[in-house]
């Protein structure tokens, strides 16, 4: 059977596989033969858990300049591993270094890259991805012509599904080769940011979102995205006016989110915005002005104060779960 | 070493306004680049090039900052745009094989047209196009090119022979050292882009624009276009627009019927 590859970081985030992992090692499985390739080390842990998800094989590097330098280094074990298992695809996750990873390897081994997938399943043995473009106004099937294809994979593009039957996978140590160039972007400070304790954006079931009608004030809006068990969003005037990290942004610049319910508080839902969150399922609005565009594309909007209204919801949420 | 001239080389895309709607065109899915202009965060790359080479004592000091686009004639567009913001100088590759080429081709074509301009001491780019909106361009233009890639930075600074960047991670927030020459990708954070000005409109009338074409490049037509690309979109499919559903009034309950209709939809 045909070699899937899929990357698994444990430099940046060691421990625990993320829940993109194992989606990754779920679609892999379904293409192929699941090879994980892993930067940084491979616990009995780590290891058991890969072989839940069906994992036959490991290869792995602890060399230092995975974590000293940029992405580079972690693009090179990517394509010396897949050239080694002779790979017909290789699977990575769709974050800024996920899909530069994709690009490097797509250059190494002169192989097609898709980025951004959101489905991908077979046609005659050929992998056809799935992705929304211009900014969720089309959806379009795509496939590469040559021998290895290189494709990124949005969060939640698969249910990840254990193995009918574990593997016990081994676990090979590979020495990579790094090329000259790719040891030029040393990380000389690294600093962890402070975990939110909410979920991520891209991971969310549900995203609650603030722009420039909370005035500075998140309160309400994380309130609410607590009693959801949601995740914090923000549109770029909330993100520039530094009322909540950068890194909560939604929209043309910021982060590209689908979940089952986004709400927008006080979002007038411009097209930076709706280019970030127009293909989530449920949409629903709360802006004082009645003429806001986000209410053109909300299922269902609330023309009102949003410091009056999201207290309310929040209490009305506990009443009802007491 | 001290802060002696540079030569900067700047990716700007020619795409569709983001603020119309857009739409796939013909058999192959194209892009239709109608009412296009200079990509919005392709202003930031040249914000960090100018910002950079005026620090150095701009182009009468010997600074050059080169608008590269790739693209249709109308392309041409793009680069007169970054002239009048403050290029020195434009190149434009552009040839009718070129059509449909995807990142990886277009990263070839890229390369290659950098190689022909001399010794280059930076690339920099936007984070991504806001037309394909890939974001790999990049990082394959710096692993064409055998240079650092320093990308997504949310800051940038060039120091003597030295640039450093800030890339803010979810996890980590980085900073990112390299010797020159580095390619470097600015995210919309990195700086406030100028405008053009009546001056720089003037001026950008006497600055040079060379043309380049596939034969300049020494790439065969099959190397690039529909035929070199290694990805193809089989199917297109406009989504359905967006329609809106039920907008009420706040009276005093909208808080309690909110709940009422994520309940209904079983979202709670």
């Amino acid at each position: 059977m045909r070699a899937i590859v899929v990357f698994i970081d444990q430099v940046d985030v060691p421990g625990k596989l993320h829940p993109t992992s194992h989606q990754l090692l779920t679609l892999a499985r379904a293409a192929g033969e699941p090879v994980a390739v892993v930067a940084g080390p491979v616990s009995p842990e780590l290891a058991a858990d890969l072989g839940a998800y069906g994992v036959t094989r490991v290869l792995h590097s602890e060399q230092p300049e995975l974590a000293d330098y940029l992405v580079a280094p972690k693009a090179d074990l990517v394509a010396q591993a897949a050239a080694a298992v002779s790979a017909a695809a290789v699977l990575v996750d769709n974050g800024p270094q996920g899909k530069e990873i994709a690009a490097r390897v797509g250059v190494a081994l002169n192989a097609g890259v898709i980025t951004d997938a959101v489905a991908v399943d077979s046609d005659a043995g050929t992998l056809v991805v799935h992705k929304s473009v211009l900014a969720g106004s089309y959806t379009v099937a795509a496939r590469a012509s040559s021998a290895v294809v290189v494709i990124s994979v949005k969060s939640h593009s698969v249910e990840a599904a254990l193995a009918a039957e574990a593997t016990a996978p081994a676990v090979e140590s590979v020495e990579v080769a790094f090329a000259p160039s790719s040891l030029g972007a040393r990380v000389v400070q690294r600093t962890p940011r402070a975990a939110s304790g909410r979920p991520e954006l891209e991971d969310a079931r549900i995203v609650v979102a603030g722009g420039r009608g909370v005035d500075g004030d998140f309160g309400p809006v994380e309130e609410l995205a607590d009693v959801l068990g949601a995740a914090v969003g923000a549109s770029r005037a909330a993100t520039d006016a530094g009322w909540i990290a950068h890194n909560a942004q939604v929209g043309q610049t910021g982060k590209k989110v689908a979940p089952q319910l986004y709400i927008s508080v006080g979002i007038s839902g411009a097209i930076q915005q709706k280019a970030g969150m127009q293909t989530s399922k449920v949409i629903v609005a709360v802006n004082k002005d009645s003429e806001s565009p986000i209410f053109e594309i909300a299922d269902f909007g609330i023309v009102g104060d949003l410091f009056k209204v999201l207290p309310q919801a929040v209490e009305e949420i506990k009443r009802r779960r007491a | 070493m001290e802060n002696s001239a540079l030569s900067i080389v700047v990716l700007v895309k020619y795409v569709p306004d983001t603020q119309f709607d857009r739409h796939l065109t013909g058999d192959n899915h194209r892009i239709d680049r109608n009412e296009s202009i200079l990509s919005e965060l392709d202003e930031y790359a040249l914000e960090a090039a100018l910002a950079i080479t005026d620090a150095r004592g701009g182009a009468k000091a010997g600074n050059r900052v080169t608008a590269l686009t790739l693209g249709p004639a109308a392309a041409a567009a793009a680069v007169k745009k970054s002239l009048q913001i403050g290029a020195t100088e434009g190149v434009h590759i552009t040839d009718d094989a070129l059509a449909g080429s995807d990142a990886s081709a277009t990263s070839l074509a890229l390369a290659a047209a950098i190689k022909t301009l001399g010794p280059v001491d930076l690339v920099i780019t936007g984070m991504a196009s806001t037309d394909g909106e890939t974001s790999i361009i990049p990082a394959q233009l710096s692993a064409r090119l055998g240079l650092p890639q320093l990308t997504f930075a949310s800051s940038l600074e060039v120091e003597g022979n030295i640039v450093t960047v800030r890339r803010d991670g979810d996890d980590f927030s980085e900073e990112i050292q390299a010797d020159l020459p580095a390619l470097v990708s600015v995210t919309d954070q990195a700086n406030e882009p100028r405008y053009p000005n009546f001056k720089g409109i003037i001026a950008a009338k006497k600055k040079k624009v060379d043309t380049l074409s596939l034969a300049d490049l020494g790439l065969a037509p099959d190397a690039v276009g529909h035929e070199g690309s290694l990805t193809q979109v089989d199917a297109a499919a406009e989504r359905p627009a967006r329609t809106a559903g039920t907008i009420i009034t706040d009276s005093g309950e909208a808080g309690i019927a909110l709940v009422d209709f994520l309940a209904a939809q079983k979202l709670i």
